[in-house]
């Protein structure tokens, strides 16, 4: 793994603890969601995306947007509403819409959107890319998409984070059959990977990005853990402190601790900043 | 008693009542009991009655739909009202229509259950009061909740109507108590309508639905305190249709009227009540009922552009103000 590789990872967990602090010290105002524990996935998909990809995020967007920006203070600013912030504090942490890169809060929604975008950059060798839950898959319009998408060759990443549960509410109560199998019903390729390395995560899904540029839409489906609450303070499972972790994992290798420290005091620096800055202003 | 604990009192009763009766919705299992509690407890008394589902607002509210047409009463809950656009289908082109366009009248008992509305921060598609749209569809009535009206006759009168309802209930009351009330002011109810007053006629009469209760009540204790301009308000339960005679009763010798909600401008609920007071007041009214709403715009998450966005206790006081001049 690459040195900055390991920065985003670390920055965005670091980003969002700093988060649930705020909120802890009620310094924040309405309600976030983190990603915590699910980092690897967006910082290994950025890594196979070009500046011409569009991406659409969702509610627990934070990781898509840092592994695609190098910008937590514009991000942080947009969560508190302060000056600098992406979108003028309107939007908040989940409506976000930047150079390409767009979220919203509706789940299901930004599919059928994504699937507009890809057959916008269909032959241009560019791709749309949306992160989906697996919750998310209750909505019609993912299968609407879906068999658009196959229909007429769409360039559509679909990216899944399979964290077993959607707000309170676990895949088995909600979910009949599988992904996989979802997939193939619509003649759409579907690859199931684990969520623990980077590299190992790109070398899988190198070659098949690539097809996804030519024309034949892709769902990756990640297996991950959601480390925290849903948003804040409302998690209804037990051991969650047992659950695998990256962070866990890696921190003894060499290197970690000092990339640790560098992105824990990079977003105390962050935060320290933007906290000190006025209110966001916004033209209606 | 707060109302999201009368709101799941009278939740309790309807099932208690009918076991048959079904409530539907996501992540209502206990021990979470729905995203704003109103459903906390239910789930583990009568399990067999409580349904939480996967994110699919559309099919849950067509499954309530497909219940009622079964002769059963359903009630879905839809976690926040700004995703009853996915249901709209179901509730406008099924459920109401049933009613009547199959040329005998259909009984439908679907309540359609929508925590609405903004001030906490949740961003423009968390934050909506998106009850204009539902304003004069046939066969649909829309209720709004009230801290002043008992959840378990609002949720009796609808099932009794055999008609398909969406119920909007404004996030922001959950935590306030029901029936509260403080001095100067007191309230009474009549058929459904609550008032707000103090002991004389007033200058100017509001009307509001049940979110913008307090609001209301603290623009009126300014203006009395402040200007001696005496307020009453009107609230009634059921938005639309409109019962307009009570309102036209309590109008008639005021100076203004004043339509109150928390809606974004443009093709309101008040600009309908204001065409039917019109009606029946023309030429009584010194002036046109005015309209006090949120401003044209989305909204946004940040809460200083929030406040500027959303219905405020000021603003209902400058239009009362306004509409008195
Ligand atoms: C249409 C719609 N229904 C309900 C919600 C409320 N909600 C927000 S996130 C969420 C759970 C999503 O679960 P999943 O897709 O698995 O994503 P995760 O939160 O696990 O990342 C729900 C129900 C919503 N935002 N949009
Ligand atoms: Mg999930």
């Amino acid at each position: 793994m690459t040195t900055t590789d390991l920065d985003r990872l670390l920055l965005i967990r670091h980003f969002e603890r700093a988060l649930l602090d705020l909120f802890a010290k009620g310094e924040l105002n309405g309600t976030t969601h983190t990603c915590l524990g699910q980092e690897i996935v967006p910082v290994a998909v950025s890594g196979l995306l070009g500046p011409d990809d569009r991406v659409f995020s969702n509610h627990r967007g934070h990781g898509h947007y840092l592994a695609r920006f190098d910008d937590p203070a514009g991000l942080l600013a947009e969560i508190m509403g302060r000056e600098g912030a992406v979108c003028g504090g309107v939007g908040g942490s989940q409506h976000i819409l930047r150079d390409g890169y767009v979220s919203t809060g509706v789940q299901g929604e930004s599919l059928p959107v994504a699937a507009g975008a890809a057959l916008h950059l269909r032959g241009s060798g560019a791709l749309a890319c949306a992160y989906i839950g697996d919750g998310t898959w209750g909505e019609g319009a993912v299968y609407e998409s879906l068999n658009l998408a196959a229909l007429w060759g769409l360039p559509l990443l679909v990216v899944v984070e399979h964290n077993g549960i959607a707000q309170t509410t676990p895949t088995e109560l909600a979910m009949s059959g599988d992904i996989a199998a979802r997939c193939a019903a619509f003649g759409v390729r579907h690859v199931a990977l684990p969520a623990d390395d980077v590299g190992a995560v790109r070398a899988v899904l190198e070659p098949l990005v690539s097809s996804v540029r030519t024309g034949s839409p892709l769902v990756v489906e990640f297996a991950v853990n959601r480390l925290g609450p849903h948003s804040k303070g409302d998690d209804t499972r037990s051991g969650v402190d047992e659950l695998r972790d990256w962070y866990r994992d890696m921190s003894g290798d060499t290197g970690f601790a000092e990339a640790d420290a560098r992105a824990h005091d990079l977003v105390d620096s962050v935060v320290r900043e933007v906290k000190a800055r006025p209110a966001s202003r916004w033209d209606r | 008693m707060r109302v999201v604990e009368n709101l799941n009192r009278a939740l309790h009763e309807v099932l208690a009542a009918d076991p048959k009766a079904r409530l539907l919705g996501e992540d209502l299992l206990d021990p979470y009991g729905g995203a704003f509690k109103a459903t906390r407890g239910l789930s583990t008394a009568f399990p067999g009655q409580v349904l939480t589902t996967p994110i699919s607002e559309n099919a849950i509210t067509g499954v309530g739909a497909g219940l009622a047409l079964c002769g059963e009463t359903a009630i879905v809950e839809i976690m926040f009202s700004d995703f009853v656009t996915l249901a709209f289908d179901q509730i406008v082109n099924f459920a109401a229509k049933s009613v009547s366009m199959y040329g005998t009248r259909v009984p439908m008992r679907l309540i359609v259950r929508l925590p609405t509305g903004g001030g906490r921060g949740y961003g423009p598609t968390h934050s909506q009061s998106l009850q204009k749209h539902f304003i004069g569809v046939p066969g649909l009535d829309v209720y709004e909740m009230s801290p002043l009206h008992d959840n378990r006759a609002v949720l009796a009168a609808m099932i009794a109507s055999q008609r398909p309802c969406v119920f909007f209930e404004d996030k922001v009351l959950y935590t306030k108590r029901m029936h509260q009330v403080d001095d100067p002011f007191t309230w009474d109810l009549t058929d459904g309508l609550a008032r707000v007053h103090v002991d004389a006629p007033p200058d100017c009469v509001i009307i509001a639905p049940g979110g913008v209760t307090h609001r209301a009540v603290a623009a009126m204790r300014r203006l009395l305190i402040e200007q001696e301009i005496i307020c009453t308000l009107l609230v009634p339960s059921r938005l639309h249709p409109l019962d307009v005679t009570s309102l036209v009763a309590a109008a008639r010798g005021a100076k203004s009227v004043v339509v109150a909600e928390e809606s974004t401008a443009g093709g309101t609920w008040g600009a309908e009540v204001a065409h039917r007071l019109h009606q029946e007041l023309w030429g009584v009214l010194r002036n046109p009922v005015a309209l006090a709403h949120s401003a044209d715009s989305v909204i946004p998450t940040a809460s200083h552009l929030e406040r500027a966005v959303l219905l405020t206790e000021t603003t209902i006081h400058d239009t009362v103000l306004e509409s008195l001049k």
